[in-house]
């Protein structure tokens, strides 16, 4: 049995796709099932673990909890898109670098939530790090390794901002 | 993360020169070596930062159908029909199937086999599968579910595991009794006793008694469980699964479809978290497999965040009393322990976590006799199993307190009570338990260093106080759990032409590192960078046997192996560069990319051209190498092999709260960890081990509980909160700072000294909470969680006591004087 089906245009990591979904499909189920981009998550599909956060205009989101429609003519970005032609951006590098993805479920949407807040505050301190990650959840971290990681990440942006300047 | 060097036990590199025959020539000496002991990236760990790393729920196949379980909406019930014929006909449905299509038990212990893939003709607790089916998509399936038709006839339902322990027989046990005239709601019991407890009890100075409840608390990875079957149509079947366990999987998934081991194959994507919670075969994977077989499509299975608080197998309800006794100096002398294990539906890991409530306690304290009781039962609930610490995790809170009470009433500092109780290195336990390295004391002195305990201890203001604890666990169970004479880990490793070493790897990589750790090995004795080595995992056709991720046993166990492996090719290699320059093979040194000769480092050549040196004198390089662990390590006794260790880790925290007495929240402000994991071979993953545990452990104590509707809060046996929001895990702003102080005390058996780390670090946590609490207010919480409500109670109760405040300080000898805030009483107290 098939469900009503719709044409829907959405910008994701800079590409125009024009892809026909469910009409009561999700962004995270857009995303995952019918874009073929399975880097962001479905820990829960409530909105409660924030595995599945994608930055849409500049803003985490819960893709899981977002109806495709409200991000049709939105700009969405995910875990897939922070990386550039240079390699991967300083955040993904840095959770490398200092342990931060362990199992990694948690790892992309807690990316596009320290990236969007980096975008904004390079700068950011801890507890604004912890601020901007509390609708994230990691099982197995405690945390510590991502808020080190992330404040490794703003100070290389705040340097190659500088200069860029 | 800070590294404890002041802490490493100097007779750690005397105890690797004596190594057993098995290693000897496997190692290099601690200062040749270059990369382990190093924070080096994750193999995969750019992989999962990207995007790129494939989770079984990013599998897709072509054709591939979707499967949902029906599960029971009663907690104890007959069923006495099963109608799926609508679901059949609904457009989109290709398979449907119930209990009576795979009627065979299975159990992860092979002498406890009481579950099906779905239910036959009973279930057992709300959740309990009876159904599946395979559609088209996932909406079409949920739609088919609403047309199965199941007749039940409601049973009692046992959702006190004291009453379930009292049953006799009127009502149906939730399985039936073993024997004629036995309680079936009994899973186990074990008695075990070791020296005169009952003399030795009568003969202490003092003796402190006390009842404790650890409440359920379940793993919550992020990752739900997935499973994908695929069957070839003539006799093949492939599974990919999110689990801990592929090996087990894989034999019980043939045993139970009777299928030929031989045509099985499980792969096993990356894990996104599983703490225990994936270590033994679910409902899904037979399920898809089953589907699979029946449709001839690719059918994948989902977890809904419900369905994992549902499949469960997670930390189970103990009821515990201890009595413990102590000399006037503060000495040991009695253990006495009483335990009710609440087991839910079925006994997954049970047997053994019965043994594991007691087998575990008799380190890192010298115990001159000790007895346990315990019992589990099965209760019309979700079943408990493992999680990260089986099964000693609960009455290592219980015991901590107690050691903290005993230290009050001999009057010493809890810190110095455990040092003067330490059990030593290189000694037995009480009950028989080999221990070698033991880096306790090391670790005692690093927290008590760091979290600047003796200004702290009792002279905090009142609200604020630390406490400490201790514990030790295991580096892999000695013995698999279906009995075999087989190694319990292997790698098969070869190297090529252009300096690349492949390694075949069955262990499971669910986030702690394994993938990482064969690598960094590889690498060290193979002397290639870490980028050059590939490691080949997660698939039964091709990897050799580890037995999986738990009990702590991989890096012990894969490690040695990965080192077995290494050493034989890296002799060949050492024989072929040797022979061009005619020097000693002992000479030629593999690092960094190169070979070179020890006497002059300028004599070089890259690696890749002794490798190829190898090849031509000696063929195309492959080598296995394996581990099985030392037999001589335990009692004789029936269950002496359970909690049987190649080598233990000891761990220490103090942990630092803040008490507010009027509404009752605890505030966690610091956990400082120090754990003795034997040798670091990776700081930055050992100390994510470390912080991870701490971070569990404190999440245990202070907000997580899995609990159920009683018949007078709704339906008797319902989970009460399935979900992420209801049941709370710590998100950024509840977790306090964790500071983890690595030690290292070199086990003369672990792979460069290496013990375990993922497990260990969790124990203290929660009583050392439990132990601050007391310095804080002088209320005992004998009760987990220790939510705003539970700690509210404890406080009006010593409110109502009298003894609610600063407790005293110990006085005289090394401790802490009796400071004047310590009199200090609760304002309206």
């Amino acid at each position: 049995m098939s469900n009503r089906s719709e044409i829907v245009r959405l910008t994701v990591n800079g590409d125009l796709k024009e892809v026909g979904v469910p009409t009561h499909y999700t962004l995270l189920e857009t995303l995952r099932y019918v874009v073929g981009l399975t880097g962001s998550k479905q820990g829960c599909d409530k909105g409660d673990c924030g595995a599945c956060t994608v930055i849409m205009d500049g803003r985490p989101t819960l893709s899981c909890i977002t109806p495709v429609w409200e991000a049709v003519g939105s700009d969405v970005v995910t875990v897939e898109g922070l990386a550039g032609p240079d390699g991967p951006h300083p955040l993904q590098d840095e959770f490398d670098l200092n342990g931060a993805a362990q199992c990694g479920f948690c790892t992309p949407g807690i990316l596009c939530s320290a990236a969007a807040l980096l975008e904004r505050n390079p700068a950011a301190t801890r507890g604004e790090i912890q601020e901007a990650l509390s609708g994230n959840l990691c099982r197995c971290t405690g945390y510590a390794k991502i808020y080190d990681a992330v404040e490794a990440a703003g100070a290389r942006l705040a340097t190659r901002a500088g200069d860029e300047r | 993360m800070k590294q404890a060097k002041d802490h490493q036990h100097t007779s750690g590199l005397d105890a690797c020169e004596a190594l057993s025959d098995q290693h000897k020539d496997t190692r290099k000496s601690k200062s040749e070596q270059r990369l382990i002991g190093t924070a080096m990236r994750k193999v995969e760990g750019l992989d999962k930062s990207t995007g790129r790393a494939v989770y079984t729920d990013d599998v897709v196949l072509p054709g591939m159908l979707h499967g949902k379980i029906l599960r029971s909406p009663h907690a104890h019930a007959r069923i006495a029909s099963i109608d799926t014929s609508r679901a059949e006909a609904l457009e989109g449905v290709h398979g449907v199937v119930t209990g009576r299509d795979m009627p065979t038990t299975y159990g992860i212990i092979p002498w406890t086999p009481d579950e099906y893939p779905l239910c036959v003709d009973r279930v057992r607790y709300i959740g309990d599968g009876v159904a599946a089916v395979a559609a088209v998509d996932e909406d079409t399936a949920i739609r088919a579910l609403s047309l199965i038709e199941v007749e039940y006839e409601p049973l009692h339902a046992f959702l006190d595991p004291h009453e379930a322990l009292e049953a006799d027989g009127s009502t149906p046990y939730i399985h039936d009794p073993r024997k004629d005239g036995r309680n079936g709601n009994v899973t186990k019991v074990v008695h075990l006793e070791f020296g005169d407890v009952d003399d030795a009890m009568d003969a202490s100075d003092t003796v402190v008694e006390g009842d404790y409840f650890f409440e359920g608390t379940t793993h919550t990875p992020i990752e739900p469980h997935c499973a994908i079957g695929h069957w070839d149509g003539v006799g093949r079947l492939t599974v990919w699964s999110a689990t801990q366990v592929p090996h087990y999987l894989h034999r019980e998934l043939a045993r139970v479809l009777e299928i030929d081991q031989a045509s099985v194959r499980v792969l096993q994507p990356l894990v996104g978290g599983a703490f225990g919670g994936k270590s033994e075969p679910f409902d899904l994977e037979f399920c898809v497999a089953k589907l699979a077989m029946i449709t001839g499509r690719p059918v994948k299975i989902l977890y809904t965040r419900e369905e994992v608080f549902y499949a469960h197998r997670g930390r189970h309800p103990f009821h515990m009393t201890y009595r413990t006794g102590a000399t006037a100096d503060g000495k040991l002398t009695s253990v006495d322990a009483r335990i009710l294990l609440d087991g839910g539906a079925y006994a997954s890991f049970g047997l053994v976590t019965t043994y594991y409530s007691g087998q575990l306690l008799c380190a890192p304290y010298e115990m001159p006799a000790y007895r346990f009781d315990s019992t589990r039962v099965y209760t019309n609930k979700p079943a408990c199993g493992p999680k990260r610490g089986h099964g000693s995790v609960q009455p290592r809170f219980a015991f901590e307190v107690q050691m903290d009470k005993l230290a009050e009433r001999v009057g010493l500092d809890p810190i110095e009570f455990r040092r003067r109780n330490f059990i030593g290195e290189n000694t037995r336990t009480v009950n028989e338990l080999r221990v070698t390295s033991n880096g306790f004391l090391d670790c005692l002195e690093a927290v008590e260093s760091a979290s600047g305990w003796k200004e702290k201890f009792r002279r905090l203001p009142l609200g604020r106080g630390v406490g400490v604890a201790g514990s030790t666990y295991i580096s892999g169970t000695n013995y698999p759990i279906y009995p075999n004479e087989m190694p319990q880990s292997a790698v098969q490793m070869q190297i090529d032409r252009s300096g690349r070493v492949a390694v075949f790897s069955g262990a499971s990589e669910i986030g702690q590192g394994c993938d990482s750790v064969v690598a960094y090995i590889a690498a060290e004795e193979l002397g290639v960078p870490v980028e050059w080595v590939r490691v080949m995992r997660g698939d039964t056709d091709f990897t050799p046997v580890d037995l999986g991720a738990y009990s702590s046993r991989v890096t012990f166990m894969l490690g040695n192996a990965a080192i077995d492996a290494a050493t034989k090719l890296r002799k060949l290699v050492q024989r072929a560069v040797a022979d061009r320059w005619d020097v000693q093979p002992g000479e030629v040194l593999l690092a960094g990319g190169f070979a070179l000769w020890a006497p002059d480092t300028s004599r070089q050549m890259p690696i890749a051209e002794a490798f190829n040196l190898a090849e031509a004198e000696f063929g195309t390089l492959g080598a296995t190498g394996w581990y099985d662990t030392p037999k001589d390590v335990h009692g004789e006794y029936r269950g002496g092999t359970i909690g049987a260790s190649p080598a233990y880790s000891f761990t220490a925290h103090v942990a630092e709260v803040d008490v507010d007495v009027e509404t009752g929240i605890v505030g966690v402000r610091k956990i400082w960890v120090a754990h003795d994991c034997g040798r670091a071979l990776n700081p930055v993953l050992v100390a994510g081990q470390m912080e991870g545990s701490a971070y569990m452990g404190f999440g245990e104590a202070i907000m997580e509980e899995q609990v159920f509707k009683d018949a007078d809060h709704g339906r008797a046996g319902l989970h009460n909160a399935p979900s992420l929001l209801d049941y709370r895990i710590p998100t950024t702003l509840d977790t306090p700072e964790i500071e983890s102080l690595i030690v290292e005390s070199i086990d003369p058996e672990g792979p460069y000294g290496a013990k375990e780390a993922g497990e260990g670090p969790l124990h203290p946590s929660i009583p050392a909470i439990a132990n601050a609490i007391y310095d804080a207010i002088g209320v005992r919480m004998d009760r987990l969680p220790f939510t705003p409500p539970n700690v509210w109670r404890a406080i009006e109760r010593s409110r109502l006591d009298g003894v609610l405040g600063k407790p005293q300080a110990p006085a005289g000898g090394d401790t802490v004087q009796v400071d004047d805030r310590a009199a200090e009483t609760v304002p309206g107290d």
